[in-house]
């Protein structure tokens, strides 16, 4: 559905160069659900931008939905729906007159368009608002109506530029709900951008994890976290027992890397392992074995941001609270 | 629109690369409807946009005659002067406004959304361009109709003609005014700014609100290089009721600067990084 060969986008300002996104090659298979992680600034955007037509690339190709960017821009559009990060609605529109107006532009007649717009408007959740201008509906509502926008020619292919920012949990997983619904009853294939870590890790099937206009990491969740990251094991020992913790821990981690904390009457150890539940219990027979038996235990899954951290050094909560 | 468009709605269908003429014409009339929705929704906001031209033409006529005199304007009655001057006028401060409607669209994001549709880029120009310049048909018409009392002579078909050609000059200057909007992106101010400052002497030294000729001969050196002029010319021309060379240079004027604007304002859209 998407593929791209050394994609890459300079903006000039002033007189230096921005190299925002520095030649990336994407695959996206029909159906699939791929989100961009990364902090803001790192390129997703305008990767985004340049496989919807919206930005020309500097150099590199992109074909979207079969049809290549550059030699047939329209084509693309015909073919793709876009939500960007703001409210497609013209404020001072009435609903329902801006969905049918979409419509048209995709070339839809005016019967059709008005059907659609009537139909999305109940998936959506808007039925009641109609006649409501833009301006007046709520952040939530605004943003249900951008993804109707973005529905209304029934594009099988999807892209939504930081569609959940702003939004409340419960609005959030709302709309979740009517996205994860279009792709179960039309096999539409989606892409998004996203900082939102959580949102990346439950929602997507595959995570592209972007970084100073580079591809660092692909793959799924899931595995990104288990190759890259691994749990992380906090174990608490007596103080009497810590060299032959140490010992024990030290060989068991992953990266070789043991942190260590001194509190009364005892210390403790963090320890990162790939597959920690797994491993746990032979760990803990190994420390009993050594004669530093283990007082606490407390086993955390790694996060999205442990990836992150692994492949940067960098936080990317830190990055997405700018 | 009917059996070529709906290929469209089904992406998989026929591929529509290159916007040819019909698809143009298609888009501008979905553009030009989209924003007259706005007007059609408010419709208080057309009973002001009439009665604007009623007043400055019941407020600057009079004191224009008794300052001029009627001499000045080989013994016509000020009014088959003034008229086709504040049409002229109207029409420029209609179709230099396309930019302003353009900026909130672009700040909320509604424009974004626009360009990622397959609308050809050169009908969002022209459909915003004839929006401004639609409700001037009907101002044109109402303050001539008014006039007619005072001594003003309708020449219909004339009138219409020299708002057919107002229209093609709208387009220029709407689209001028769209990549201004655009250039302007973020610093809005800048856009009044510049709007205002070039309306204004252009608008004087075309000799809309006073006879050019009254001026100093540098101003009428300058009246000559100002596309502007032409097109007063050409819409007094046809006020009057004649139809000569005056009306060709205007209408060359007005295809000229509706070319230029076109294609500023479609390279400025390639161009642009938003």
């Amino acid at each position: 559905m998407i593929h791209t060969d050394k994609l890459t986008k300079h903006f000039k300002n002033k007189k230096e160069t921005v190299e925002a996104v520095k030649g990336v090659d994407i695959d996206i298979a029909p159906g699939e659900l791929v989100a961009f992680l990364g902090p803001n600034g790192a390129g997703k955007s305008t990767t985004l931008r340049m496989l919807t037509t919206l930005l020309s690339p500097t150099s590199g190709s992109a074909r979207v939905a079969g049809v290549d960017v550059v030699a047939d821009p329209a084509g693309v559009r015909s073919r793709i729906g876009y939500i960007g990060q703001g409210n497609g609605g013209g404020h001072s529109y009435r609903v329902i007159d801006e969905l049918i107006m979409q419509g048209r532009f995709y070339g839809m007649n005016s019967a059709d368009a008005r059907a659609r717009a009537r139909e999305l408007l109940v998936t959506m959740d808007l039925q009641e608002l109609e006649k409501r201008t833009v301006i007046k509906l709520s952040g939530g509502q605004r943003r249900r109506m951008d993804v109707a926008l973005g529905l209304m020619h029934s594009p099988q292919l999807l892209f939504l530029d930081e569609p959940s920012t702003g939004m409340d949990p419960q609005n959030r997983a709302n709309l979740w709900d009517h996205i994860m619904r279009l792709r179960a009853e039309h096999g539409t294939t989606i892409v998004l951008t996203t900082h939102y870590l959580d949102e990346a890790d439950s929602m997507s099937e595959r995570v592209i994890v972007i970084d100073h206009g580079k591809i660092i990491a692909d793959d799924t969740a899931a595995r990104l976290k288990s190759n890259l990251a691994g749990d992380l094991l906090a174990v608490e020992v007596a103080l009497a027992s810590v060299p032959a913790a140490r010992a024990v821990l030290g060989q068991a981690a992953a990266d070789g890397e043991l942190e260590e904390s001194r509190h009364d009457g005892g210390a403790s150890f963090r320890v990162r392992l790939p597959d920690g539940a797994r491993l746990a219990p032979g760990l803990l027979k190994a420390l009993d074995d050594a004669g530093a038996p283990a007082t606490s235990l407390k086993l955390n899954p790694p996060t999205l941001d442990d990836v992150f951290l692994e492949l940067t050094g960098r936080s990317l909560r830190e990055g997405a609270e700018v | 629109m009917h059996a070529s468009s709906i290929d469209l709605a089904h992406p998989d269908g026929a591929a529509v690369t290159k916007p040819g003429l019909g698809k143009i014409v298609q888009d501008t009339r979905f553009v030009f409807w989209r924003e007259l929705l706005l007007v059609l929704r408010d419709p208080f906001s057309l009973v002001f946009s009439l009665l604007q031209p009623l007043i400055f033409l019941a407020l600057f006529g009079p004191l224009l005659g008794a300052a001029v005199g009627t001499e000045a304007f080989g013994g016509e009655s000020s009014l088959q002067w003034f008229l086709p001057g504040v049409v002229v006028m109207i029409s420029l401060f209609g179709t230099t406004m396309t930019g302003s409607n353009l900026q909130y669209e672009l700040m909320t994001g509604s424009y974004e959304r626009i360009l990622a549709t397959p609308l050809s880029r050169s009908s969002l120009m022209i459909g915003r361009a004839l929006k401004e310049w639609a409700p001037l048909v009907a101002q044109g018409l109402l303050i001539a109709l008014v006039c007619i009392p005072f001594g003003f002579v309708f020449y219909p078909l004339h009138v219409l003609l020299g708002l057919l050609i107002l229209g093609i000059f709208g387009i220029g200057i709407g689209a001028l005014s769209y990549t201004l909007a655009l250039i302007t992106q973020g610093t809005e101010w800048v856009f009044w700014g510049v709007q205002q400052t070039l309306l204004f002497p252009l608008m004087i030294l075309s000799g809309i609100m006073l006879p050019i000729e009254a001026g100093p001969g540098w101003m009428q050196v300058l009246s000559r290089y100002n596309p502007l002029t032409y097109l007063v010319n050409a819409e007094r021309e046809l006020f009057a009721g004649n139809i000569g060379t005056d009306v060709l240079w205007g209408l060359l004027a007005a295809v000229l600067t509706a070319a230029v604007g076109l294609a500023i304002g479609i390279r400025t859209t390639k161009k642009q990084t938003i």
